[in-house]
């Protein structure tokens, strides 16, 4: 089956210009807040992961015409679907109508503070060598990944360097298809912008993604 | 804010289907409803921007803090209690007389939401996403900012787990303002590259 993200935006044309807002204008709907605290809540019950959701959310096939807490309200139906949580007959119904399967945990009120707190630490202790090392000159992968991944498509084939080395993080390719964390070194590489667009607008331009290991070679 | 503050007959179709899937997941016993109402408060009321411009200050002010930030800065961050979800692996980048850095997610809208919060609508827009990689500058004009042609534009696509602040330069200015009121200077936008502090107080000049 093919994979297909609609959220590979960077450089792509004809989106128009930006509409800055004010600080502290965060939602636009009462509903709003409740999505994102649903997600959060859900997210926290060890259900999926990050790497998951995110997956859940970029492979909508209305992807482009959701607003933003759209996309992360169908992608919660999707992932509560997809693990017998919630049918889509009891979302419609707007009440239990099977059996709940358990859930590893709850997130309650008083535990709010203290998980977010904590957060979710993606480093872990590396398994091997880093292969790169600052400063070196890699070539990133340049075909079509046939599942998630966070290497953004205007990258692709471009030559970089690497400019920060920050350890072994979980992998999330492998994360997002439920095959475990797989740590490999993640690096900042930086691009010219004539490298990435190969036009006088880009002069005095840099760009950097954050790779992991198997997204690159040695240039 | 709470969709429960509400009449029925003034739902919208969207507010209804979010409401009966709240109850759903409240019957079957997998989230805690006053929960929900505590996150939303914590990124209303807590955890905003507000944190980033004590962390940008600080580094005005104190030479050792910026030296901290810059070896370590999810430890320097974390010492002003700012911490966790979305902040795990914090990188500080300065802007200079040279270097303007800015900050996108071009895959999703990953934030650093311990110090930011939760991220504007045009950060995850695709207008933003989409341009901030290809045409920093004509996104900085769309917010009203030029800069000089000798300036090098960094962006930063945070497209892992590492979090990125942009420490924006001291305005001119505020040799007599205490740690505080240049706090007060710091926008949100100013510490993602797209826009700048905020000009002292007359007084202050």
């Amino acid at each position: 089956m093919t994979y297909r993200s609609h959220a590979d935006l960077g450089g792509r044309p004809g989106f128009g210009r930006v509409t800055p807002e004010p600080e502290g204008e965060l939602f636009h709907a009462a509903w709003e807040p409740r999505v994102l605290a649903m997600t959060l809540a859900m997210g926290a019950t060890g259900s999926w992961n990050i790497d998951m959701s995110r997956a859940a959310r970029e492979t909508l096939p209305d992807y482009a015409r959701l607003g933003y807490y759209e996309i992360w309200f169908a992608a919660l139906q999707r992932q509560l679907a997809e693990c017998h949580l919630v049918e889509p007959d009891e979302a419609a119904a707007g009440r239990m109508l099977h059996a709940a399967p358990p859930v590893a945990r709850k997130l309650m009120a008083a535990d709010v503070a203290a998980v977010l707190a904590k957060g979710s630490p993606t480093e872990r202790p590396a398994l091997r060598q880093a292969r790169f090392k600052l400063g070196q000159a890699v070539r990133m992968f340049a075909g079509v990944v046939p599942h998630h991944t966070r290497l953004p498509g205007y990258v692709r084939g471009k030559c970089g360097v690497i400019a920060r080395v920050h350890g072994a993080h979980v992998f999330a390719d492998a994360h997002a298809s439920g095959r475990g964390e797989q740590p490999h070194w993640l690096y900042t590489v930086v691009f010219d912008g004539a490298e990435l667009w190969g036009d006088t607008r880009s002069q005095r331009l840099k760009v950097s993604v954050d790779a992991w290991e198997p997204y690159m070679v040695a240039a | 804010m709470s969709a429960h503050d509400h009449d029925h007959s003034e739902l919208s179709p969207m507010e209804l289907r979010v409401r009966a899937l709240e109850t759903v997941l409240s019957q079957k016993g997998y989230i805690d409803p006053v929960a929900l109402d505590v996150l939303v408060d914590t990124y209303q009321t807590r955890i905003g921007p507000r944190n980033g411009a004590r962390v940008v200050a600080r580094a005005w002010v104190d030479a050792g803090y910026r030296g901290w930030l810059r070896r370590d800065a999810t430890a320097a961050i974390a010492s002003l209690g700012y911490s966790g979800r979305q902040g795990e692996h914090m990188v500080a980048v300065e802007n200079t007389p040279a270097r303007h850095n800015m900050v996108v997610c071009t895959l999703c809208s990953c934030y650093p939401w311990p110090v930011l919060g939760l991220p504007p609508t045009w950060y995850k827009s695709a207008p933003y996403r989409s341009r901030a990689v290809r045409d920093p500058r004509g996104v900085l004009a769309d917010f009203g900012v030029a800069l000089p042609e000798s300036t090098e534009i960094r962006v930063w696509d945070s497209t892992a787990e590492v979090r990125y602040l942009v420490i924006p330069m001291r305005p001119a200015g505020t040799e007599g303002l205490e740690e505080a009121a240049l706090a007060a200077l710091v926008t949100r936008d100013s510490m993602i590259g797209t826009g700048l502090p905020l000009a002292p107080p007359p007084r202050a000049r």
